[in-house]
């Protein structure tokens, strides 16, 4: 139990996240770019092309794990936002600041990936179906702890608005998730379901798998690197940081 | 590979314009993912260093004015 709460007290510590994160951000980074251009090379040249959609299905590769990050990215703002109310750490509120600016655009990525999708396969960009209503509500959440941050001026205050923002569209995930199965939508069931085996052949759901994972990677690196310049930017007039730019200066 | 030409392959059986825009949307939004902290931190360095650039000159200002 003891050794919990060093653990804890440590991760409430900016600076020692900070080391944690430097040190990880690059290879988390790296790791995710090089999945993705293996299975976006995969998918785009290799992957045998589906037998009702021909080859349009490929933006497949792309737009599921950018939605699929664009759901966990907001679930892991809604925790942060727990652990800010509940236990008043820091570091939580600087992940929420981290993680909205990228959660907004991934998830802007799979709205405008699954519109150009769309076009082709349902014959229009847009329909107002509850799959793409609610993921377009979540981008509108994401866009909405951006503007509350910028608008209120106590940074205590915004963190815990932002955090019951956070909390409060979670609500929406499970919206998103079950949408294509509780009401008739345009869009198609989830491909992957973890109590059955997939429908599609492995040559082509191998390379969404693998993209998917580098996505994971990818925002775990830029998460970091981006919670390490915010707690550059918060801890400015502490003696650790102005250290660090002393180093860096000389 | 599951397309006889490069022509072909580019082409994506007419759907080539759909698929290669959205790539080259998530090639940006992945390039920018990378690149967008990476520029923030060193533009952090550079503004505070000068800041301690500055702060270290005028230490030095002040103190020279009280010796005189």
């Amino acid at each position: 139990v003891s050794d919990v709460r060093t653990w804890w007290h440590r991760l409430g510590s900016p600076r020692w996240f900070y080391g944690v994160s430097r040190a990880f951000a690059p290879w988390l980074t790296g790791l995710g770019v090089a999945a993705i251009a293996v299975a976006f090379v995969w998918g785009l040249a290799f992957a045998p092309p589906d037998y009702q959609q021909g080859n349009s299905f490929r933006i497949m590769y792309l737009h599921v794990p950018a939605a699929i990050l664009a759901q966990n990215c907001y679930i892991l703002m809604g925790v942060a936002g727990v652990v800010l109310l509940v236990w008043r750490m820091k570091l939580a509120d600087m992940v929420i600041v981290a993680a909205a600016p990228w959660g907004c655009m991934i998830t802007a990525l799979a709205l405008a990936t699954g519109a150009i999708w769309g076009k082709p396969t349902w014959g229009t960009w847009w329909v107002w179906d509850a799959r793409t209503t609610s993921v377009l509500v979540q981008f509108f959440l994401y866009a909405a702890i951006i503007a509350l941050r910028e608008a209120i001026g106590r940074e205590e205050t915004a963190g815990r608005a932002c955090a019951v923002l956070a909390i409060v569209g979670a609500v929406n995930i499970p919206i998103i998730k079950y949408s294509v199965d509780w009401w008739l939508t345009l869009h198609q069931p989830a491909t992957f379901k973890l109590t059955a085996a997939p429908s599609m052949p492995p040559e082509m759901y191998l390379p969404l798998a693998v993209s998917a994972l580098g996505f994971y990677l990818l925002f775990g690196g830029v998460l970091l690197a981006r919670t390490a310049n915010v707690i550059l930017e918060r801890e400015r007039r502490t003696q650790w940081v102005q250290d660090l730019v002393r180093e860096t200066r000389a | 590979v599951s397309f006889p030409t490069f022509a072909d392959f580019l082409a994506m059986g007419g759907h080539g314009l759909y698929v290669w825009t959205s790539y080259a949307l998530g090639v940006a939004a992945i390039v920018a993912s990378v690149v967008g902290p990476a520029r923030a931190r060193r533009r952090f360095f550079v503004v505070e260093g000068e800041r301690q650039k500055r702060d270290l000159a005028g230490q030095r200002s002040s103190d020279a004015s009280r010796s005189s």
